[in-house]
């Protein structure tokens, strides 16, 4: 499913990043990046390995510090913010890890459950119950409520880490590659969760991938990450009309090999 | 043709290995400093994570009771068997409940107790902090809005400090038992009697005192664990390093730490 028609709401940007610099030492990873999100828009961040893709989402909620540059998410400007101020941001951003990064030690029920009982004071029981079958039913997993992490699919495990950052019900979704280590059907299915979760909560999203077909699939607008920088930015065929020969050898790793 | 920027590299002063280890030993130094600051700064603050804290007492108490139980009676056991002959040569076997008694209660219980809770409890906290960096879960929670220091490393070494002087006491229990069991058997010494003896020997600073130092190698133990595993590096293989790491370095502290208590008691009883 790809639902281009999407309405985005042009008008001030939900998230604003302007000469964003980080480095790691002497790895220079984002050398002043310029990004505008707007509200209602599936954008999709392309870039090889190791090129900072991560980075740069991991800084839109506070988890590193840029070294130079605006970082502004939802007109608040994210290193500027207090701890308080932080989570208070933090609820309004979902972020889906690469790893799914569930816990380990709870159930699923108590996954889904942990950043509402922590968040949300006053909910009764039912509420709780209520909430996160909801989430579940969303992503289609509700007959896994009472199982372990382990003992799910690579698959399963994504959509219950979508399915948690869901229940906050988040107003910007930030996906670090949700089709990573996927198999293609597997894959197809959480691209389609992606535009699913796009279309029922109005959500902005980041996607953050290597898999073009993800891109192509849920990317409103496309932009890739050369050398540090978003060298192009627009539309899939847009981005990959060119003869850069870094964008033409992207294209035909995924597309010719 | 060599450029000036390479002549510039080719010509930069390598640090010397002892100065790079230096520095390294500095920063870590500085990293522990700030982790334990940290904590004091945390634990006092709310939200209190009395739930968390309470399941992870159960963890680190209940669940090593086998092994304590085991290693506690049979350290009893062995300690006693082990003093009976040098005492015999002099005639002074009725002395064994009372040397014994100091033994176990000043010395040998708290730190087997701190050793086992060092290897089991220590390297538990290593590595299950030390996976949860690695697959994301400390930054999930971050960005769930709740604090994974107070989380997981608070309620952590909250646990290890409040219950290995539990455990302590409970060693100190079973390895009198086995060494009345001794006792009895070979001696054919009453409990009565076998009691009365044990505790002339020991005065209220030795009990206080091994309460106390355990307290100090609870916090030690539930300290390096969480510190190997929230500071691990990335990968499985950061994962085994931290678990490793966490029971070697506890392990040295302990026993740095009953150097310490030793002088600083002999300096009270002196006064």
């Amino acid at each position: 499913m790809n639902d281009k028609n999407r309405s985005t709401e042009k008008g001030e940007p939900v998230i604003k990043i302007r000469g964003l610099k980080k480095s790691f030492g002497d790895l220079h990873v984002l050398r002043g990046v310029d990004l505008d999100v707007y509200r209602g828009e599936n954008l999709v961040v392309l870039g090889r390995s190791g090129t900072g893709k991560s980075v740069l989402i991991k800084m839109l909620v506070g988890l590193l510090q840029p070294d130079a540059g605006l970082v502004d998410v939802l007109g608040q400007e994210v290193p500027q913010l207090t701890s308080k101020e932080l989570d208070a941001l933090r609820l309004k951003v979902g972020f889906s890890f690469q790893s799914s990064a569930l816990y380990d030690s709870m159930t699923i029920r108590e996954n889904l459950e942990f950043p509402l009982v922590r968040n949300v004071r006053n909910l009764t029981r039912q509420e709780i119950d209520r909430a996160v079958e909801v989430a579940l039913e969303d992503v289609g997993l509700s007959q896994t409520i009472n199982q372990m992490p382990s003992e799910l699919s690579g698959g399963q495990r994504k959509r219950i880490g979508i399915a948690r950052t869901l229940i906050l019900q988040p107003e910007i979704m930030l996906y670090d590659e949700p089709t990573a280590g996927l198999d293609p059907i597997t894959s197809i299915d959480i691209n389609n969760l992606i535009n699913e979760v796009q279309e029922r909560h109005r959500a902005t999203s980041i996607v953050i991938t290597h898999d073009l077909t993800c891109a192509k699939t849920v990317g409103d607008r496309i932009a890739m990450l050369l050398d540090g920088r978003f060298e192009r930015q627009g539309s899939f065929d847009e981005v990959f009309n060119t003869d850069d020969e870094r964008v033409k050898q992207f294209y035909n790793y995924n597309f010719v090999n | 043709m060599v450029s000036a920027n390479s002549t510039s590299e080719n010509t930069k002063v390598e640090k010397p290995v002892v100065t790079k280890r230096l520095d390294r030993t500095f920063l870590q130094l500085n990293d522990v400093f700030q982790f334990v600051t940290r904590f004091f700064k945390e634990v006092f603050l709310p939200p209190y994570e009395f739930k968390e804290i309470v399941q992870q007492c159960y963890e680190v108490g209940y669940k090593s009771l086998p092994l304590i139980s085991l290693t506690g009676f049979i350290t009893g056991i062995v300690f006693t068997n082990q003093s009976r002959p040098s005492l015999s040569e002099f005639g002074a076997t009725s002395w064994l409940p009372s040397l014994i008694a100091i033994a176990i209660i000043r010395a040998l219980a708290p730190l087997v107790t701190a050793l086992i809770a060092s290897g089991k409890v220590g390297s538990s906290i290593g590595a299950e902090l030390g996976s949860m960096k690695v697959t994301e879960q400390i930054d999930a929670m971050e960005v769930s809005a709740t604090n994974p220091f107070k989380f997981l490393v608070v309620s952590r070494v909250l646990a290890t400090t409040l219950t290995i002087p539990i455990l302590t006491l409970y060693t100190m229990l079973l390895a009198m038992l086995g060494a009345f069991i001794n006792v009895h058997v070979n001696e054919q010494t009453s409990f009565p009697t076998f009691i009365e003896q044990a505790f002339n020997a020991i005065s209220f600073l030795d009990l206080f005192s091994s309460v106390i130092k355990s307290f100090v190698f609870g916090f030690t133990v539930g300290m390096v664990g969480c510190y190997k595993g929230y500071n691990s590096s990335k990968g499985t293989e950061g994962v085994g390093r931290a678990a490793n790491s966490a029971v070697v370095t506890s392990m040295f502290l302990v026993f740095i730490e009953e150097l310490l208590a030793l002088q600083i008691v002999a300096a009270l009883r002196a006064t």
